[in-house]
């Protein structure tokens, strides 16, 4: 099976702040690393690379720094990386990402199956897997919990929140992966040795190796939204104390799971 | 010797406290009976949520005068029975003490109440970019505790344990006089170091009411490799051949397959990594990611010629949740794995280690009892637990005596001391009179009736 896995390098902490003048995520000085959600999703796609003797490919879109998560998934297990990366890919919004990743994808022969993670901890959209599919005229599903080979088909489990559906989906095709339900698999030491920058197992795409060669259709040009502002949402530490019963106090603790939907 | 408490006490208890916060008999939840030790029992007369030093100095004037036995308490996670109260009377819990007054950014100290949590402790000075090293296992526990046992944890083998991390400390002595011991200073040799008595004295000596600890700056690198081994053996023999390599790492682990299955279950999450017989897992902190790197490189192109499978790295917050967490879950998974056990954890030269652990393994064999342990390899403190498993009562209490004579017995041929980090409380006093010694227990005797003559404080622990 040739499995391509989408991911991305974000944010190493939760807590970057936030240009309050020009709205722009202040990267300096923090380091990065790969979406963890990612990590799901190359997981399970290295555990089906086992079963079917097949090849994963991870893909990334960013600048030349983003090397390191290609590198780091190759290190976890990945045969071949590809970066995308043109400065024409510059400012791309969730559609334009899709589209350009899409084109990438169309230049490899033979994809079986294409996984990305649910969403990343950057941009938190979760849209650029499904569009992907979409530009590529793939079926697609996402909050996939669990994947199977079978015969040639795929059947997964998809956790809607207020139903788990199970279901088979045909070949080529992509799926969303949700956050924790493997346990990914740690870089090998070994691996980095063998490996070291990896410059014989990825390679770098640019604007001239895409099919399509008109450069509205990417980057900034190519984008329908422009981001006005991002701010840091207000954080809020409650801390309620429940007094009464014993029986009192696990009601109302139940009442409050409930109102606030964690049951 | 001691007055029974009665209703007069409770009476004058009440009137000091407020009457929320003092529980009578036949009110106090069965927590306040035993401590994580669960086969020693027993209930105090009055349990007192205190909130301050002078409610404190105001109890102990009472009980010193009326002779009535106190014992203090954290979040009561020791695993030696030293804050039960032997002798009934009076359990002073210091859970509600649990401010953080203040941090000293140019004396990079922090100061706190004793029932601040370790856990909350960690998050709030790294929240400023500080670093308290001592990292004990059980992150529920009060500093408060922490001190009394003079706890070591993981980050031990490079900075050190709780006592090296103490600048003063404020005490309620047993007359209720209130005293500060040490001060906030680096260099001190102003006589004999009181400071230092009370540091693992197990809530004998005097009661903990504020301490103010030295803080490091936070280290901005930290990186954990998990070095599987084929065995147990090729494991333990790798960890005097790292040490050698003066790499200077901030933990060194070792777990067993087994230990990881079992924490696994018990928290129904996997290990990156359970195929393999034992690991190893060490840290390496520093501000430097390059000489960090060269450092690990080097450790782990030795373990690989001595025989292990790889080395996997643990260099996000994702992936060191997804080991330490299970690695945190440890003695709770085996507890679960059981339905009854009891711990030792014996401190060994750094070197014998290894030889220690093999022991264990061979006892386990001869006696026919499950002994699982894990343990810090790298400081020579271990944590063993023999496991009853659905014994007998009457076989296990004799393997259990007979497995402890041994492991104890073997610790000190090899220079070892009974107690690592979490105490002698109770359950291990016999232990540290076989060695110790009749002089050393006479001594530690003499050294507690001077702070405590009417030996009210804690009674019937340590050396009594």
């Amino acid at each position: 099976m040739n499995i391509i896995v989408c991911i991305k390098q974000v944010p190493g902490t939760s807590n970057v702040k936030v240009d309050p003048v020009t709205g722009v995520l202040i990267r300096d000085g923090v380091q990065s690393k790969m979406n963890p959600y990612d990590l799901y999703a190359l997981e399970t796609g290295l555990q089906l690379k086992e079963k079917s003797n097949g090849k994963v490919t991870v893909i990334s879109m960013g600048p030349p720094a983003a090397l390191a998560v290609l590198k780091e998934a190759i290190y976890m297990g990945a045969d071949e990386g590809i970066l995308i990366s043109d400065r024409k890919f510059g400012g791309a919004d969730v559609l334009a990402t899709a589209y350009t990743i899409s084109q990438a994808i169309n230049t490899i022969d033979d994809v079986d199956l294409i996984l990305t993670g649910k969403q990343t901890t950057d941009g938190d959209t979760g849209q650029v897997g499904p569009e992907t599919a979409e530009f590529l005229n793939l079926p697609h599903f996402g909050y996939v919990t669990n994947v199977e080979i079978k015969n040639d088909k795929l059947q997964f489990i998809s956790n809607l929140e207020t139903k788990v559906m199970k279901a088979n989906i045909t070949l080529p095709c992509l799926l969303c992966i949700e956050g924790e339900i493997n346990t990914p698999r740690l870089p090998s030491y070994k691996r980095k040795v063998k490996f070291g920058s990896c410059e014989n197992q990825i390679k770098i795409m640019s604007f001239e190796d895409m099919k399509d060669q008109n450069e509205n259709n990417y980057g900034l040009k190519g984008s329908a939204t422009q981001v006005e502002k991002i701010f840091q949402p207000k954080k809020t530490t409650d801390r309620l104390v429940l007094q009464g019963t014993k029986e009192q106090m696990a009601k109302d603790l139940l009442n409050i799971l409930r109102e606030r939907k964690f049951i | 010797m001691y007055k029974p408490f009665d209703n007069f006490d409770l009476a004058y208890i009440k009137s000091i406290i407020d009457n929320d916060r003092v529980y009578e008999k036949g009110s106090i939840s069965s927590d306040f009976s035993h401590d994580e030790l669960a086969t020693l029992i027993k209930y105090p007369d009055v349990l007192i949520k205190v909130k301050n030093a002078e409610e404190i100095s105001a109890i102990m004037k009472y009980a010193y005068e009326k002779s009535i036995p106190v014992t203090v308490r954290g979040s009561g996670t020791g695993l030696v029975g030293g804050a039960v109260a032997l002798e009934g009377g009076i359990m002073i819990n210091t859970s509600l003490m649990n401010q953080i007054l203040e941090l000293d950014e140019k004396n990079f100290t922090v100061t706190v109440e004793p029932g601040v949590l370790l856990m909350d402790l960690a998050a709030y000075v790294e929240e400023n970019d500080l670093f308290y090293p001592p990292d004990p296992g059980e992150k529920s526990a009060t500093i408060g505790g922490n001190i009394s046992t003079n706890a070591g944890g993981m980050r031990a083998i490079k900075y050190g344990v709780t006592r090296d991390y103490i600048r003063s400390l404020k005490v309620v002595l047993p007359n209720g006089d209130i005293e500060t011991f040490g001060s906030n200073v680096v260099k001190n040799s102003s006589g004999y170091s009181l400071k230092d008595l009370i540091i693992g004295s197990e809530g004998t000596l005097a009661i903990i009411v504020e301490a103010t600890l030295k803080l490091l700056p936070l280290p901005s690198e930290s990186i954990s490799l998990l070095v599987p081994f084929e065995t147990m053996q090729q494991a333990l023999d790798a960890v005097p051949e790292i040490l050698r390599l003066k790499t200077n790492p901030t933990a060194v682990e070792y777990m067993s397959k087994e230990t990881i299955l079992n924490s696994e279950k018990f928290l129904g999450k996997k290990f990156p990594d359970n195929k393999h017989d034992a690991y190893l897992l060490l840290t390496f902190d520093g501000n430097d990611l390059n000489s960090i790197e060269n450092d690990y490189s080097k450790v782990a192109n030795l373990c690989l010629t001595l025989g292990a499978i790889d080395a996997y790295f643990i260099d996000t917050d994702e992936r060191k949740k997804s080991v330490w967490s299970t690695r945190g879950a440890f003695l709770e998974a085996i507890k679960a794995s059981t339905d009854k056990m009891d711990e030792c954890d014996v401190v060994v030269p750094k070197d014998k280690i290894a030889d220690y652990i093999k022991y264990t393994h061979q006892l386990s064999k001869q006696l026919g009892i499950r002994i699982p342990s894990f343990g810090h390899a790298g400081d020579g403190n271990l944590h063993i637990y023999v496991c009853k498993d659905g014994m007998d009562e009457n076989l296990w209490q004799q393997k259990l005596q007979q497995a402890f004579d041994k492991l104890y017995k073997k610790a000190e041929k090899m220079n070892g001391l009974v107690s690592g980090e979490h105490g002698i409380g109770y359950a291990k006093k016999q232990y540290l009179k076989e060695s110790l010694g009749e002089n050393q227990i006479k001594i530690m005797k003499q050294i507690k009736n001077v702070f405590d003559p009417k030996n009210i404080l804690n009674p019937g622990k340590i050396c009594q």
